[in-house]
Order: structure tokens, then C-alpha cells, then sequence
């Protein structure tokens, strides 16, 4: 299974799509590793710089519809070769959701008001989160701040992060 | 309980209910491109699964990037091309034969009402135009589609847009879908599917329905869906007419797809068009739209005709009618790249070629092109692109570029003019 646990990047902007997180002209790549410089190189946000706040980073926190756009699983991709195998957001794209979860990732949903808390406490900070994958939560912190936030996958997602993805799965089931 | 077409579709092709609303669904065919493919081909191959659940079921495409431009879009083509003939599938188009995907599949009649079909394709969603259901899916659930046939997703909910009202003169079946984009949302129709119906739907022809279907989307639906009639079978008729007696007997048929008086909507939604105006969008999400009057004046560089949304035969009619006799703007290029060799031929013997590159347009060999920003007209830095396209991320068509998406006539119009306007004046000043 993938690590779900690390330093946290937030991303405060809604409808990050496909193309941001992985443009269009990377796509003649045929390796994954070959994807991991580019990784948000398009991202349009204030006070972020995929070249220093990337680096170090194991989960990203962010807003509504993340991952829209292209089916491009690069995507997934991207964030898995720089060591990010957690998305938590308020809402994603279908198909990127799927892709995590067929990758063995993951892309939680929680919220609104969760998400808007968290941003207020913690974005700015250094901030760690931990996934209890037993227990269904996350725990979050930032110097003495620690907050703790439960979560819902669902069995099949489950099974896929535990299958290690859905070609393993799907090849010894049908 | 009733059921609507996408429910029904579902439950005949249901595999296995792994948890809650999660079906594993059987698959009718699975379309490659060279893009997402050969991912999953060396991942299969790297499993040792290099396997195909069924060569004839399985319909590939290099499309995207098509002659290649350099050695690693060649080597995705190589990679297809040797896959597609180890495992024997016959329905493999390569340069000489080969079209955009979503518009040269449903030409060759792989797309029957009451399919399932996905593609490592976000736009695969327009295939639903032929009653069927049809998804984008990453390159894994593409693997596993080649695989074993099978795919998961969660049982369909549906939004039902009802269109009516009368289609206002230079309004086209793009000013519809972003007129819908816009009132949805990106995310208005996330994980849902959106049924186009209404008689403005039932009176449109399989390419406007394919135009509509083509940006569900970009609502971020699953697939868009209209309901298979007379319309589909005259358009399917030469690839179903074994198993059916008559035309008739054929619509008859596919009303078994209808949904129930009784089935039960995520929401419907009246949609009145009658005082629709032609649209464009000004930013870099499709539902940013505004009517072409309030963009009026902003300078273009580029014109691009083509692609998955508006690159058929009609499309290519509509702008034909607006450029006859006219010349583009010395400061705007413009593209036409024609969605398949059969629309490219028709264009032909129309004398349409001949508008366009009399007009000014570079023509070029079927393919995605500039669409994607990978070749083929890709936008320097600060540069703007009126586009017939279906997406207007940041960076799509090139870094720093800005991308407006409209209707043929619109960008047919502009590329005269050289800034955006509006195709009516066109119309209007030659009649
Ligand atoms: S034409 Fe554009 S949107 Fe359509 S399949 Fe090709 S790249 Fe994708």
C-alpha cells in the first residue's frame, strides 16, 4: 500500500484542472518518472512556485472539482512520482477520482466547512497530516495545533488503495 | 420503479456490484488513441498481461498528433501500430485513413444505441449522441477495459436538460451546449449524466447531437446521452440494416432504450432557446460564456476550425457559406483542420476546400491539431485563438495562450473580421 502521510500543500483555488497539473505537451511521455519536473507547471495561483513549494510535500489540500479536464491519467501520475499520493478536496472530477483510486491513491472528499476550517488553521503553516486508515481519520498538525478529521472511502475505493489498483483487482476477479 | 435510457443500459450489461452503487459493467467496445494507449500498453506488458479481452471489439486511432512532429509522438504511434497488429485488430487507422476519434468511430458505425463504450478520452462522452453510454476513462480503467472488457462506475443518476423553443437564425448547436455549460457549471453535472431531450434535440442532426454530447463534459457529466430515433438509424442504417427488416422496424427497436414514463431524474431542466444568442467564452473555463455582441472587437490571431466538437462535414458547411467570396484578415491565420479523410473528401467535392484556402485557411490532414497544443497551429506566448474546440483551459492550445470557444460561423466570421464578431453580419450582409 501507498504512503498517505506527509508535509501538506494547499492549493486555495477551485477547479484546478487536468492541464494545470500536467500540461497538454508532456503527454509524449511513455514513462511516468519522465513527468515529475512538470508537475503544476501551469498552475495560475498567487504565491505558489511549483519549482519550491512541491518538493517535501505528500498530501494537498484544496478546494472544489480538483483533477477536471482531460482523462489524462498523467495526472495521477505527476503527483505519484513527486511522492503525493493524497488529495483532499471538496470535490473532484469523475475521472480523475477514479484515477487515483485506480492508481492505489487516493482523492478524499470532505466538506466545505471542513475544508474552509482547515485552510484557516493551517494553510501558511508547516503543516503534517497523518492517515489512519483503520480508524478513518486524518490528524493534522501544525506547531502545537493538532486537529483530527474523519473521513469516508467507500468498500470498492478501499479495496482498490488495498488491491494496490484496479488491474490487480479486476484481473483476479472477472 | 422506472428506469431511464442510461439505467436500462446498465442493468443489461451488469458484471458485478462490488459495493454500494458501484457496477462493473461489460463493455461493448473500447477505442485507443495514441496518447493514453501506449501508457497502458507497456504497463500491461510490464505486468505480463499483454493480452486483448476480444481484437474485434477493440477500434484504435493515431489521431492526436498525426504525422507525428518528433521522435517520442513517433514513438506512441509505434507503439499503437505494433500492438494493434500483434494482437490482430483489424479496425486500426493510421495515416491515409485516420480521423479524430470521436468523429470517425461513429462514421464507421462502432457506436450502436444500447452500446457501452469507453476511451482513455475525456470527450468520449460523445458517443452518447447514438443512445448508448459512452465515458472517458484514465489509461487503468483503459487497461483494464482491453484487458477484460469490464469497467466500474457508479450507477448512473441523470440530469435531463429539456431544450424547446425555436433555433434563432446563427445560432448552432454550440451556442446550445455552452449556453447549457454556462448554466450548469464545471462541476454542475459531476458523476451525473446529462440526457438531451426536447424537440430542439429531436430535430437536430447526429452531428449536432454529437456537438452537444461532445461537451457534457465540460459540465463535468459523466457522458450526455439523447435517445436513439429515425434520425440515428438514417445515420447508422448501412451498419444495422442486417439486423433489422426495415428503417422503421430499427427505431422501433431501440424505443425499448426509452425511459420510462415513471423514471426517476436527478433533475430535469427546461431549457428555452428561443432567445439564444451566438456565444463564446471569455476565460479559462468553458462556463464562462458571454454573447459574441459583449466580445465584440477583441483581436485574434489564430482561427481554428475542427476537432471533435465542430470538425463534420455541417461545421465545415456552416463557415463554408460565411468565408464564400471573402478573405480572412492579414493578421489572423487560419487553420481548417477536417475531422476525418471522409468529411475531408466530401469537403472536396463540395468546393468548401477550395472557400477556405480561396479565404485565406491552411488546411490540413485530419487530426486533433492544434486542439490539444501539441502541433498543428500550437499558440505563442500572449497569443489569442478563436477556436471551434471544446476546451479553454489555461495553456491549452500553447503557454500563454488564450483560447475562445465558439461555433463555426462564429469563428468563420472573426477570422474575416480579425476580432470576434458576430456571423449574423455576415449572413446579413449578403443577403
Ligand atoms: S479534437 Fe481535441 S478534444 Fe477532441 S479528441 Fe482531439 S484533442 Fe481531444
Amino acid at each position: 500500500m501507498k504512503n498517505f502521510s506527509g508535509k501538506v500543500l494547499f492549493l486555495d483555488r477551485s477547479d484546478i484542472n487536468t492541464d494545470e497539473i500536467i500540461p497538454a505537451k508532456y503527454l509524449s511521455e511513455i514513462s511516468k518518472e519522465a513527468l515529475k519536473p512538470y508537475l503544476l507547471e501551469d498552475l495560475r495561483l498567487d504565491g505558489f512556485s511549483p519549482n519550491q513549494d512541491i518538493e517535501g510535500k505528500s498530501v494537498i489540500i484544496t478546494r472544489e472539482n480538483f483533477g477536471c479536464g482531460s482523462s489524462r491519467e498523467h495526472a495521477p501520475w505527476a503527483l505519484e512520482t513527486n511522492g503525493i499520493n493524497l488529495i483532499i478536496a471538496e470535490s473532484f472530477a469523475r475521472i480523475f477520482r477514479q484515477n487515483m483510486f485506480n492508481c492505489g491513491m487516493m482523492a478524499v472528499a470532505l466538506p466545505a466547512g471542513a475544508i474552509d476550517r482547515i485552510f484557516k488553521q493551517f494553510s501558511g503553516k508547516d503543516t503534517f497530516l497523518e492517515t489512519d486508515l483503520q480508524k478513518n481519520i486524518f490528524i493534522i498538525k501544525a506547531g502545537g495545533l493538532t486537529e483530527e478529521i474523519s473521513f469516508n472511502i467507500s468498500d470498492f475505493q478501499r479495496a482498490l488503495v488495498d488491491a494496490g489498483g484496479w488491474v490487480e483487482y479486476a484481473d483476479s476477479r472477472y | 420503479m422506472g428506469k431511464t435510457i442510461s439505467e436500462k443500459i446498465f442493468d443489461s450489461h451488469l458484471v458485478d456490484n462490488p459495493s454500494g452503487d458501484i457496477h462493473v459493467i461489460r463493455l461493448d467496445a473500447v477505442f485507443c488513441h495514441e496518447i493514453t494507449t501506449p501508457v497502458a500498453i507497456n504497463d500491461l506488458v510490464a505486468r505480463g498481461k499483454d493480452r486483448v479481452f476480444d481484437p474485434d471489439k477493440i477500434k484504435a486511432v493515431i489521431d492526436h498528433v498525426t504525422p507525428a512532429k518528433d521522435s517520442k509522438t513517433a514513438m506512441q504511434g509505434k507503439i499503437l501500430r505494433e500492438w494493434a497488429l500483434r494482437h490482430n485488430i483489424k479496425d486500426f487507422f493510421d495515416i491515409g485513413r485516420n480521423g479524430v476519434c470521436h468523429a470517425i468511430f461513429p462514421e464507421k458505425g462502432f457506436v450502436h444505441p444500447g452500446y457501452t463504450v469507453i476511451m482513455g478520452d475525456s470527450h468520449t462522452c460523445t458517443h452518447g449522441a447514438f443512445g448508448a453510454f459512452a465515458a472517458g476513462v484514465g489509461t487503468t480503467d483503459l487497461e483494464v477495459g482491453i484487458l477484460k472488457g469490464v469497467c466500474a462506475f457508479q450507477y448512473p443518476s441523470t440530469i435531463k436538460i429539456n431544450i424547446s423553443g425555436q433555433m434563432p437564425e446563427g445560432v448552432y448547436a454550440k451556442d446550445v451546449i455552452l449556453s447549457i455549460i454556462g448554466r450548469l457549471g464545471v462541476n454542475g453535472a459531476t458523476d451525473k449524466i446529462v440526457e438531451f431531450a426536447g424537440p430542439v434535440v429531436d430535430a437536430m442532426s447526429m452531428e449536432a447531437r454529437m456537438t452537444c454530447c461532445n461537451m457534457a463534459v465540460e459540465a463535468g457529466a459523466t457522458s450526455g446521452i439523447c435517445l436513439p430515433d429515425m434520425t440515428t438509424v438514417e445515420y447508422l442504417w448501412e451498419f444495422i440494416k442486417d439486423e433489422h427488416t426495415t428503417k422503421e422496424a430499427a427505431a422501433r427497436a431501440y424505443q425499448k432504450l426509452y425511459p420510462d414514463p415513471d423514471a426517476i431524474y436527478e433533475s430535469i431542466i427546461d431549457h428555452d432557446i428561443s432567445r439564444l444568442e451566438p456565444l463564446v467564452t471569455f476565460g479559462y473555463k468553458p462556463d464562462q460564456v458571454k454573447p459574441v455582441k459583449e466580445m465584440q472587437g477583441i483581436k485574434i490571431d489564430q482561427v481554428y476550425i475542427g476537432s471533435c466538437t465542430n470538425g463534420r462535414i455541417e461545421d465545415l458547411r456552416v463557415a463554408a457559406q460565411i468565408l464564400k467570396g471573402e478573405k480572412i484578415s492579414d493578421s489572423v491565420r487560419g487553420i481548417l483542420s477536417p475531422a476525418t479523410p471522409k468529411v475531408f473528401s466530401q469537403a472536396m467535392e463540395e468546393g468548401i476546400l477550395k472557400i477556405f484556402m480561396d479565404a485565406g485557411f491552411c488546411v490540413t490532414n485530419p487530426t486533433c491539431g492544434a486542439c490539444l497544443g501539441m502541433s498543428n497551429g500550437v499558440l505563442a506566448q500572449g497569443e489569442v485563438c478563436a477556436s471551434t474546440t471544446n476546451r479553454n483551459f489555461n495553456g491549452r492550445m500553447g503557454k500563454g495562450g488564450m483560447v475562445h470557444l465558439m461555433s463555426p460561423a462564429t469563428a468563420a466570421a472573426s477570422a474575416i473580421a480579425g476580432y470576434i464578431t458576430n456571423s449574423r453580419l455576415y449572413i446579413g450582409l449578403r443577403d
